[in-house]
């Protein structure tokens, strides 16, 4: 598909929902109004639970703090709805922020178990609060007003909520194709991966966070003016559940999805209102939610990804073009070669009992590789997490560029210049190399939120792809830009983390087993690889198990052993040396 | 406040935390083993209530159609799986297990009732009907996806939570229920006068308990529990089968999570569904032991109940809100002082 062909499907869907209310009855007006509140939430939710893999059962609960905030400001006090929108975005941001700040340094379930808690919470304030009505909740409410017209039939704040779904999915489409979108996309990968790409990761996941609460409130606030009425029941933690029932069917990667999923739930649940009265009399409104559970359940069990990457895959893949040459980005002068570049002296790192770094010192010259190895068990991989920050020293100090680092968080030793790579390959599968390779220019580039969301620095982000481009043809995987990140083999991923790590213009190029169940013919590549970024003054610290493949390549030797460093040198003497032999060996025959 | 409310607001709290204590260290059993956060433990402990109430009330409980439609279910799901695997000698066995044996409990109880048994009997027939529940729920719901990620566990334990409160209603109706209490002694501890079923609820935890520390420790059953929770890759090399850990885990946590209804039921009312918040608290309390730790949960749980009691006197609108508010600080606490490994990537 090319790009005309897609806005002309969107210009005709577009034309499909203006003539709509014409050709509706009222009853389906009214649904589409409320499969359009329910989408603005579940996109917010697309965004954190698919795109950041923050799964969140609280999304109700924004949504209730924006309707109240609505209804208190227009109907118990008379004013605007205007400022009621303006109160319920303020508040119900601020709520997010301040949940976050304490909530999202939490891992995986706990971070989960924290939103049913707080949403409880916030959907029992609701019913309690003396001044909210409590569990009568707030009647009154006046409808919205553009100008003089009120928007009092269905079909005329039709327009106001699809327009409001339009101009969001727009700017999450953009927003996701964005710098900040792409660190968004690359929450999922894990904090290590983000942090080594110089992402604060609690940064971003603080915005996602800010916005799914933003798009609850839009929809909070429409939700309040269409029933013209609030009680607690809609904003409490089954409805938080349904939010998210909507997210994860509509294919929770796809902001497109957060639409499609609120439909087929909307219409479901309309559909099952109908037919189960005619099954089971009486019980019906509890077996409704019976029967969306255990359809919940089975989808969870059967189709995770969701329908709309689903129908997604059997659409023809839409043609992007190369990026164009534009302008370079911002260049870090590398040193002059032979300057001291890191310096680690007495570094040490305890787990308990055991001593895993003890007191290594090492140095590394601007434009030289290093290895570092060392049997089994020896501390390389410690090692290593001391430098790049994923692990702090106990003792010792760590000097890059003059600058202590041994106290620094992750990202900001990333962006002070050394980049790195993984043992166990962390790409993101689902993206296109490029796309990847972006990531790592997030350092060099500046485009916030907004900018990104609207547009508004596409110069930036035409270098950035260049740049990116630029950096897949200096490894050699230039060829296919748009194929995904996943479909490769392990030795191309490999040389793709490379890529990435280039893409932000380190000093100091860090790579940990980078032969690690690689071929011999891709093991000879990668050499070939890393002497050709030797030969542009690149310096390089590699942590190794393949002796073969670091002897012919390296020009200094650091060999470890129990923790201690053993002796180092160039591979020739490193060859010779009997302590190393007997540590590799276990004695000389 | 004086310290005689203090006091008495002290046991009131104890006696609710210890009831939370039983589902909480159901639920780190049930995580421990197979990394299930059991959401509708709290459900189980409301539906044994109702199911004693029933059975006080010469009523067939809900229970059993309960129980007779998930042994179906479960039975279908078993032999489907284990003819589309070409195993069909092991057919007989799954269809024993998960509909003959639930059935015969089904069939006790119902001929039991007939006879208008005391009341310890009918204590006794309401554990053995709520038992089979969360282990069919395990079958349906949680062992085909039995090696998904934590997170995806949780979210379709929430799920089958909000079935779980559908189907009760239906099974229960919407009445709510107090059992008879079980005693009417009481004690008087330095001038306090403590309930009768306070006590009994404290020494009914401290039983369970014990009993469950007895099992882990000195059978060999318990043993292969400890090591699947330990390490499910390991264990299933010794020839320990996860999915019946699994199913063992499940019937000892309905055990304890009976056990907290039948101790709640004379003290609350228990409608189809006040298993959430008891659940949710019970949770709060595994929670504060990390859900790894059984001493942990029961202290978390008795801080919990005693906490949610001070609060009651306080404000006795917003005590819920408080005791859920108490798990953000909580998680936080747990997540900083515990060392995590890289997150589990899921795509």
């Amino acid at each position: 598909m090319t790009r005309t062909q897609i806005r002309l499907i969107v210009a005709a869907v577009i034309a499909c929902f203006v003539v709509a209310p014409v050709v509706l009855n009222p009853f389906s007006i009214t649904l589409m109004n409320y499969i359009g509140i329910y989408s603005l939430a579940a996109i917010g939710l697309a965004l954190l639970t698919g795109v950041g893999g923050i799964v969140s059962f609280g999304q109700a609960a924004f949504v209730g703090i924006a309707a109240y905030s609505t209804a208190w400001v227009s109907a118990l006090n008379g004013y605007s709805p205007w400022l009621g929108l303006a109160l319920a975005i303020l508040l119900t941001c601020s709520v997010a922020a301040i949940l976050g700040l304490v909530t999202l340094r939490l891992q995986g379930h706990f971070l989960s178990l924290s939103t049913v808690a707080w949403g409880l919470a916030i959907a029992f304030l609701f019913g309690n609060i003396e001044g909210l009505g409590e569990h009568n909740g707030i009647s009154g409410i006046p409808p919205i007003s553009i100008g003089p017209f009120a928007l009092v039939e269905s079909w005329q704040i039709y327009f106001l909520i699809w327009a409001i779904v339009g101009v969001v999915l727009l700017v999450c489409y953009n927003l996701l194709d964005s710098r900040i979108g792409r660190a968004m996309r690359a929450l999922r990968g894990g904090n290590t991966l983000v942090e080594s790409l110089g992402i604060n990761a609690f940064q971003i996941k603080l915005v996602t966070f800010v916005i799914a609460a933003f798009l609850g409130a839009l929809s909070g606030w429409l939700y309040a003016h269409l029933g013209r009425f609030v009680s607690p029941g809609p904003f409490d933690a089954s409805m938080g559940i349904e939010y998210l029932m909507m997210a994860m069917v509509g294919g929770a990667g796809s902001v497109l999805g957060g639409v499609v999923g609120a439909a087929i739930v909307t219409l479901l649940k309309n559909s099952v209102q109908d037919y189960l009265p005619l099954i089971a009399k009486g019980a019906s409104g509890q077996l409704e939610i019976v029967v969306f559970s255990a359809l919940f359940i089975l989808f969870l069990q059967r189709a995770r990804q969701g329908i709309v990457p689903l129908v997604a895959g059997f659409l023809p893949d839409l043609k992007l073009s190369r990026p164009q040459p534009a302008a370079p980005l911002p260049h870090r002068e590398q040193p002059a070669p032979g300057t001291l570049l890191l310096k680690v002296s007495g570094a040490q790192r305890r787990f308990g009992g055991l001593v895993a770094v003890n007191n290594v010192s090492f140095e590394v010259r601007s434009g030289e590789i290093l290895g570092l190895i060392g049997p089994n068990g020896a501390g390389k991989t410690t090692m290593f997490n001391l430098l790049t920050g994923a692990l702090r020293t106990n003792s010792g100090e760590i000097a890059f560029a003059g600058r202590s680092i041994a106290r620094d968080q992750q990202f900001r030793i990333a962006r002070s210049g050394i980049s790195r790579t993984f043992q166990h390959v962390k790409l993101r599968p689902r993206m296109t190399l490029l796309d990847n390779v972006l990531l790592g220019t997030y350092s060099r580039t500046k485009t916030g939120l907004l900018a990104g969301a609207l547009r508004l620095n596409q110069a930036e982000e035409a270098s950035a792809r260049y740049e990116a481009l630029r950096q897949l043809e200096r490894v050699g995987l230039g060829e296919k830009p748009f194929e995904l990140a996943g479909n490769l083999p392990l030795g191309n991923q490999r040389v793709l983390e490379i890529a990435r790590a280039l893409a932000a213009d380190p000093t100091l190029l860090v790579l940990d087993e980078p032969a690690a169940g690689l071929r011999r013919q891709e093991k000879l590549k990668l050499a070939e690889l890393l002497r050709s970024l030797r030969a542009d003054h690149l310096t390089i610290l590699l942590v190794e198990h393949d002796m073969e493949f670091v002897m012919s390549l390296v020009d200094r030797i650091v060999v470890l052993d129990f923790g201690s460093k053993l002796c180092e040198g160039g591979p020739a003497a490193i060859r010779g040396d009997v302590r190393v032999q007997e540590a590799y060996l276990g004695g000389v025959a | 406040m004086t310290a005689d409310i203090a006091a008495i607001l002290a046991i009131d709290g104890i006696a609710t935390g210890a009831i939370y204590a039983l589902v909480a260290i159901g639920t780190v059993l049930i995580f421990t083993v197979t990394r299930v956060i059991f959401i509708p433990f709290g459900d189980i402990a409301a539906f044994t209530a109702l199911t004693l109430a029933a059975l006080d009330a010469k009523q067939l409980p809900g229970t059993v159609g309960l129980v007779v439609v998930l042994a179906c279910m479960a039975c279908v799901m078993e032999v489907t799986s284990l003819v589309r695997a070409g195993d069909l000698r092991s057919v007989p066995k799954a269809v024993f297990g998960y509909l003959v044996l639930p059935l015969i409990v089904v069939g006790i109880v119902w001929l039991t009732m007939r006879f208008s048994p005391p009341m310890p009997v009918r204590i006794v027939l309401a554990l053995l009907l709520i038992m089979p529940v969360a282990p069919l729920l395990d079958r349906i719901v949680f062992r085909p996806i039995a090696d998904a990620s934590v997170l995806l566990l949780l979210t379709v334990s929430v799920a089958l939570h909000f079935a779980l409160v559908g189907l009760g209603l239906l099974f229960f109706g919407p009445e709510g229920v107090r059992t008879e209490p079980l005693t009417s002694l009481g004690i008087e501890i330095a001038g306090v006068q403590v309930p009768g079923q306070t006590v009994l609820i404290l020494l009914a935890a401290l039983i369970f308990s014990g009993l469950l520390l007895l099992f882990f420790d000195f059978t060999l059953l318990g043993k292969a529990l400890r090591a699947t929770a330990f390490n499910r890759t390991g264990a299933r090399l010794m020839g320990i089968r996860p999915a019946r850990a699994g199913t063992i885990a499940y019937l000892l946590g309905s055990l304890m999570a009976g056990v907290s209804g039948i101790l709640i039921a004379p003290v609350n009312t228990i409608f189809y569904d006040s298993g959430f918040l008891i659940g949710l608290k019970a949770f709060v309390g595994a929670i504060i032991g990390g859900i790894v730790s059984y001493p942990g949960a029961a202290l978390g749980a008795f801080g919990v109940g005693i906490l949610e009691s001070f609060a009651s006197f306080q404000s006795s609108t917003l005590k819920d809100v408080i005791v859920f508010s108490l798990l953000i600080p909580v998680l936080l606490w747990r997540s900083l002082a515990s060392q995590h490994s890289e997150e589990e990537v899921e795509e």
